[in-house]
């Protein structure tokens, strides 16, 4: 059963759609008159509510709350498709080459995977983080270091299979070489489940991305990050409310639209997960 | 199942050589981040002579696999206290949290997914799935304050934080057992949907079995099966979640442990706390899957 792909028909397709024009569009204001300024503190609006002029109220330095959660939004996503790309790339390289090959480059690489997939959720993530250091380029190492793992074994168990197809047989027999057919003939095939697992992973990764931000192992004060406004909010949940929710809420709109377009990308495209 | 067993031998090795090499991707000299600037540069030669940073690395890993063998995850270095000690006291508590996590989440998940499943596309099943996507989107430390905010704060039925009291469990628990009962429902759902349209369960009908013996009898006993392994992996995962839902309930277990000592840089602490999660999650999911294949005759015959 094969559905029509995701589109404006779709309410997550406009969710997405809404955070990444106004990570856009704030990034354009900075050259106008009208520059959104998420780190200018004003001590006289501490931890006020909303208003006509903060339309989200402002934190505990009296920092403007929605300037910050798209400042964060755009780490959030910047984070995201990065090691979205990076550990794509390198997963499926290990993937292919150990379902291509097999024999004992097989039974390393999967040892290999064996190993990372022995450490639950981003437990290995915040161990890197940790010994590496805070900071978005530490942050950003630790969550590739940990990604690639899945796309690897997807990888893998397709190029296995794919591997004895008989448009892949026919052009080993006319003499194409390994790096030719895995990119040729078995990528294109792959590219289905590639695209849904890769959707559900930017979902896990602003997860990540915020959690260790939470845990102070990520982006630095000053400059915003969800997670580490939702643990500023935390502490102030009792006087400021406003604070926590407008930050949860934004995560959680952001995180369940990409994961409803998952779930409509894998029903559309008929992958198996 | 000794394939099995003998299987996780190079994992465990593996997971020791990575949480071993944790401690040598530290930029810099690890005894100067973990001792500061101030310290002497005698404080600083003796600890780098207890953690063994000035022999080769391959000696350093045989004198760490010889000391875990015997029980030693080495001292904190900051209150010099032994770490397997620190260890057995932050343990019960995560393992108490994970556990009544673990049955929350059953408790609301499977009669969820139970329902979801038999008024499949009507309205409780929608409002089922739309929930639990709902709360695959609310990571812990979102979910936890917003419980926090209504029963604590607000409602003020519950304690805010800490673990004085009993009733302290009862958050923590529920924020980590909602997360989990959103992938119980989902997996129980789709796992019984499946059964459901097997020819036993048509057979079932077919002899004039009533519904609830053909959903309770037949149906829900083949169903459960994927979702055995489910609970018994997220039991593992479950670990890993405490680290950040511990830390904003101040429950003083493991996963706190593994924060507090990121935060002093007492990485001896932070590897110890690393090495026994990993190991616990793979020891779960090796009884998971010993349990399914007792649970499940092709599987034992297969293997």
């Amino acid at each position: 059963m094969s559905r029509e792909l995701p589109g404006l028909r779709h309410w997550p397709f406009w969710v997405l759609g809404f955070w990444c024009l106004a990570v856009v569009f704030a990034r354009l204001l900075d050259w106008s008159p009208f520059a959104l300024s998420p780190d200018a503190i004003a001590l006289a609006h501490i931890l006020q509510g909303p208003s006509w002029q903060a339309l989200l109220g402002h934190d505990d330095l009296g920092r403007d709350i929605l300037s910050r959660i798209l400042a964060g939004a755009e780490v959030s996503l910047k984070v995201a498709l990065t090691v979205t790309l990076v550990t794509m790339t390198a997963g499926v390289f290990v993937g292919m080459v150990a379902g291509y090959f097999g024999g004992w480059v097989d039974r390393l690489l999967m040892q290999v995977t064996d190993v990372f997939l022995a450490f639950p959720g981003i437990l290995l993530a915040i161990a890197f983080a940790a010994v590496l250091g805070p900071g978005l380029n530490n942050l950003i190492l630790a969550l590739c270091l940990t990604s690639w793992v899945g796309y690897a074994r997807l990888t893998r168990a397709q190029a296995l299979s794919l591997r004895n197809r008989q448009h892949v047989q026919a052009a080993e027999s006319l003499g194409a070489g390994a790096p030719r057919i895995m990119l040729r003939h078995i990528l294109p095939l792959l590219s289905a489940p590639l695209v849904v697992e890769a959707t559900y992973s930017i979902a896990g990764l602003v997860i990540a991305e915020a959690s260790l931000s939470f845990l102070g192992l990520g982006i630095q004060a000053p400059q915003a990050s969800w997670g580490s406004m939702l643990r500023d909010g935390v502490r102030y949940m009792l006087v400021a409310p406003h604070y926590v929710l407008a930050v949860g809420l934004s995560l959680m709109s952001l995180v369940l639209a990409v994961n409803v377009l998952g779930d409509k990308l894998r029903d559309a495209l008929d992958v198996k997960r | 199942m000794l394939r099995r067993l003998l299987g996780i031998v190079p994992v465990v090795f593996g997971v020791l050589l990575l949480t071993f090499l944790l401690v040598h991707l530290v930029p810099g000299d690890p005894v100067e981040v973990m001792l500061g600037e101030s310290a002497s540069s005698a404080d600083r030669s003796a600890l780098r002579a207890e953690l063994g940073l000035d022999r080769p690395i391959h000696v350093q890993f045989g004198a760490y696999l010889g000391r875990l063998a015997q029980g030693d995850f080495g001292h904190s270095i900051h209150t010099r206290e032994p770490v397997a000690d620190m260890l057995a006291e932050r343990l019960p508590a995560t393992i108490r949290l994970a556990l009544l996590s673990l049955a929350i989440a059953i408790a609301i998940g499977l009669p969820l997914g139970v329902v979801a499943a038999l008024r499949a596309n009507r309205w409780p099943d929608k409002l089922a799935t739309f929930s639990s996507l709902a709360l695959s989107a609310m990571p812990h430390f979102w979910l936890g304050p917003l419980l926090m905010m209504v029963f604590a704060l607000w409602l003020g039925w519950l304690p805010v934080s800490g673990m004085e009291r009993p009733a302290s469990i009862v958050l923590p628990a529920l924020t980590l057992g909602f997360g989990l009962s959103a992938i119980l429902t989902r997996m129980t759902r789709a796992s019984l949907l499946e059964v459901l349209n097997e020819d036993f369960v048509r057979t079932a009908r077919a002899k004039g079995l009533p519904e609830r013996d053909v959903i309770l009898g037949h149906a829900l006993r083949a169903g459960m099966l994927p979702v055995v392994t489910i609970v018994g992996l997220q039991l593992g995962s479950l670990l890993a979640g405490t680290v950040i839902t511990e830390t904003v309930f101040g429950w003083d277990g493991i996963g706190r442990l593994l924060v507090e000592s990121i935060e002093k840089r007492d990485y001896p602490v932070t590897q110890a706390c690393v090495l026994v999660i990993a190991l616990i999650y793979v020891l779960v999911n090796l009884l998971t899957d010993l349990t399914y294949a007792r649970l499940d005759p092709r599987v034992r015959y297969v293997s």
